[in-house]
């Protein structure tokens, strides 16, 4: 808790810059008061999660990190912060995503630089969503940048945004970006029915960064500032391999793609529970993470085909099918992407017509 | 931002027993504008135990539309009066998808979504009352799979619906618990109501026609809600089911044979009665196993304590389809008679025995009903076959009727 005299001036200063309407208040610090009202704030800049917005550049105490294996969002570049307040700390779990503390906040801003091939030039910032943890949980809001890219709004009903890059093949693409509504977030964040983070789990974290001053592994960077504790000592964190390291098992790495794309909905306790496929990374049942099962709500999903994974005819597999269309009465994930992921197709198609 | 909020006032607002329950607003969802925006954001924005009114009119949503807060209505100007239309969708897997308690969806219509129309998932106490679905280009394997779909869910109301063209089922409540669908009709669709995997349901008073089947009740494997029981299908009407089946292979209802009236595959204690079949060219009413191989020992495949009483029967059985017309036709001849029973049972004591009396199918209908037992188990054990009984007698009797289902928003706990 703080002094209470500190909450005051907080509000009185967040009072002031409202009556203001200063444009692009900059402050270092993160403003707990605007993260804990009941109502959101119109502004992203009312959180004052950045000291410099354009450049993402977070404010003290808002660490950036990196997954080893990312949710595919259209080939969106994505930069991810945590904030945990001080003297707190999130708990560790082995297999689910890290207990954060009421007051904590997950930032993730969606954005595509002019050129894949060039991630840090020409960037243009699409939307920021937060998932800020508050006494009643956690709740989920998107904020979309403005063209000048000086700060970003609130968007509950979602917003469809054309966006055009050019591809890691050098060809132009134009897309319909989706901004997803409020309840779409909980489309995919959701665990037994409640707003729940998805990417900030061990062995998704579990991989060395570049902090500018040191580079060392996300877990013990966030063990060192506080914001994680729980690691037993001696304990060796669970770890996930990139898609594309070759040295890992093909499945390891395919699975591993499946946990962090659909995982979060095909599990007993998410949204896609109805469907008895289950793609967590420590799923063992085959029937269950899909070899030879059968469809069971899937319509024209099924695209005609008897299995979810067919074993050594990815064309003939469900998955395949799904993961490749673009049709919302079809596609899987069923939010989230208007394109195909080429390099996540590759890497399922290989594993599908090598299982036997 | 097009919403205006009316305040209404709680007429028994001098009662201090439940101000919060009768804290209610109407939120009037505009027409000018952006009515996919105006309408999403009160489905969001709106205070639990409000009632958002949809306007008359032809809508175009390009977006699924969803709910998340508790105690709900969402009310239309009437099935025929306001449609809200996703031919033209490009994102989300069904029309609204509603998943907060103690909904109740009344007097609209959604059309042509490229996927599921209505679904509720894991929701208790959702309610569809004289909503339509329907895919306007009439069945298409293109389509989307299901009209209304509620799943998961506990508390389930469907009354006064009309689902047309689903390539799945019109109105699919699947691993739900305490259901009642009733005064609904369903047709062109290949499945015209399914019960799949759920617990106390009642079908009443609908009507099922020119589907490819009208009727089904399953249990499939797999699942995390398997062991479907205590159903009554009872005073509907499913007769004229005639369009051959548009579901995309690999789906369980692309095994339905054109001019089904009932299938109960797998379930426990299904009672069936008052009902009229007719016009069906493949069966009246069929009752069957699981018909595919399967990876999970905590399935049961057979229909157990099935009681079948009262229906009327009309013409069937002319011309079979599928596996009617492959497996069962050139075993029991055409017409296939009204209720046919593949007599796949548990084990070897059983095939010869019978089962134990309480998984019995038991038939108590009117002189000239036609039956077959197909008697596959026993055809599989004895090396020279087994025949059909033809004889209905042999199950006659009667069961303890299946107490009435009660639900949660008619008053009943």
């Amino acid at each position: 808790m703080q002094p209470l005299s500190l909450c005051l001036s907080r509000a009185l200063f967040a009072v002031i810059g409202f009556l203001f309407l200063a444009p692009s208040v900059v402050s270092a610090d993160v403003n707990d008061e605007a993260l804990m009202a009941p109502r959101p704030a119109r502004m992203l800049s009312a959180y004052g999660l950045f000291s410099n917005p354009a450049n993402q550049e977070p404010a003290d105490r808002v660490l950036p990190y990196d997954l080893q294996v990312p949710l595919f969002t259209d080939y969106a570049e994505k930069y991810r912060f945590v904030y945990v307040p001080s003297s707190m700390s999130a708990t560790y779990n082995d297999t689910e995503a890290f207990d954060f503390p009421v007051g904590s906040v997950l930032v993730k801003t969606f954005a595509y630089p002019a050129d894949l091939r060039a991630p840090d030039v020409g960037v243009k910032l699409i939307e920021t969503r937060l998932l800020i943890h508050q006494a009643g949980g956690w709740a989920a809001w998107a904020y979309v940048w403005n063209e000048d890219q000086t700060d970003a709004a609130l968007k509950v009903a979602g917003k469809v945004v054309p966006v055009s890059f050019t591809d890691k093949g050098g060809v132009v693409q134009s897309i319909n970006y989706v901004v997803p509504n409020k309840n779409q977030c909980k489309g995919c964040h959701s665990f037994e029915r409640a707003v729940t983070p998805i990417g900030p789990k061990a062995r998704n974290l579990n991989k060395v960064k570049d902090y500018g001053a040191d580079s060392i592994n996300q877990l013990t960077k966030w063990q060192d500032l506080g914001i994680l504790s729980g690691i037993p000592a001696g304990h060796m964190p669970p770890s996930l391999p990139t898609i594309d390291d070759i040295n890992a098992p093909l499945d390891n790495r395919a699975r591993a793609y499946l946990d962090i794309n659909c995982a979060h909905c095909h599990r007993a306790e998410g949204p896609g529970s109805t469907s008895g496929l289950f793609l967590t990374y420590g799923e063992s049942n085959p029937t269950t993470w899909g070899y030879k099962k059968r469809p069971v709500a899937a319509g024209r999903g099924s695209g005609g085909l008897t299995y979810d994974v067919a074993p050594g005819d990815a064309d003939g597999s469900i998955f395949l099918f799904r993961m490749e269309s673009t049709d919302p009465g079809v596609m899987m994930p069923e939010v989230g992407r208007t394109m195909v992921h080429a390099e996540g197709m590759a890497l399922i198609r290989d594993w599908i017509n090598q299982l036997k | 931002m097009g919403i205006f909020w009316k305040a209404v006032l709680p007429i028994a607002a001098a009662s201090s027993l439940s101000l919060a329950a009768f804290a209610q607003s109407v939120v009037d969802v505009s027409a000018e504008g952006d009515f996919q925006e105006n309408l999403q954001e009160a489905l969001i924005l709106a205070e639990p135990g409000s009632t958002i009114q949809l306007p008359a009119g032809t809508f175009n949503l390009l977006t699924a539309l969803s709910l998340d807060v508790e105690n709900i209505t969402v009310r239309g100007a009437g099935m025929d009066d306001t449609i809200l239309s996703f031919a033209g969708q490009v994102s989300g897997s069904e029309g609204l998808l509603v998943t907060s308690d103690s909904v109740w969806l009344e007097g609209f219509a959604v059309e042509d979504t490229p996927g599921d129309g209505i679904k509720a998932k894991g929701v208790d106490q959702i309610s569809f009352k004289d909503i339509r679905v329907e895919w306007t280009n009439g069945p298409d394997a293109e389509n989307g799979a299901y009209g209304l779909y509620p799943v998961e869910s506990t508390n389930v109301l469907i009354d006064g619906a009309l689902v047309k063209g689903a390539s799945d089922a019109g109105i699919y409540v699947g691993q739900s618990q305490h259901i009642i669908v009733r005064n609904s009709r369903a047709e062109y669709n290949v499945a015209g109501i399914e019960i799949e995997n759920s617990y106390f349901a009642d079908v009443f008073n609908n009507v099922a026609t020119h589907n490819t089947g009208g009727i089904l009740v399953f249990d499939l494997p797999n699942l995390p809600q398997m062991g479907g029981h205590s159903v009554r299908v009872f005073n509907n009407k499913s007769v004229n089911n005639d369009t051959a089946n548009f579901a995309p292979e690999g789906n369980i209802v692309a095994t339905v044979p054109k001019g089904t009236g009932l299938l109960i595959m797998a379930n426990n204690n299904v009672e069936v009665f008052g009902n009229e079949f007719a016009d069906n060219a493949s069966a009246n009413v069929l009752l069957a196993a699981y018909p595919r191989e399967y990876n999970d020992d905590s399935y049961n495949p057979l229909p157990r304590g099935i009681y079948v009483h009262g229906n009327t029967y009309g013409r069937a059985g002319w011309d079979p389809d599928k596996d009617v017309r492959d497996l069962i036709a050139p075993r029991t001849g055409i017409p296939v008679p009204d209720i046919v029973w593949d007599g796949a049972v548990d084990g070897f004591w059983s095939a010869f025995l019978g089962p134990d009396e309480e998984d019995r199918v038991v038939i108590q209908e009117a002189d000239g009903t036609t039956f077959a037992n197909l008697q596959f188990v026993k055809d599989l054990i004895l090396p020279w076959g087994a025949d059909p009984v033809f004889d209905i007698t042999d199950h006659a009797g009667k069961r303890e009727p299946i107490a009435p289902v009660r639900i949660t928003q008619e008053g009943d706990d």
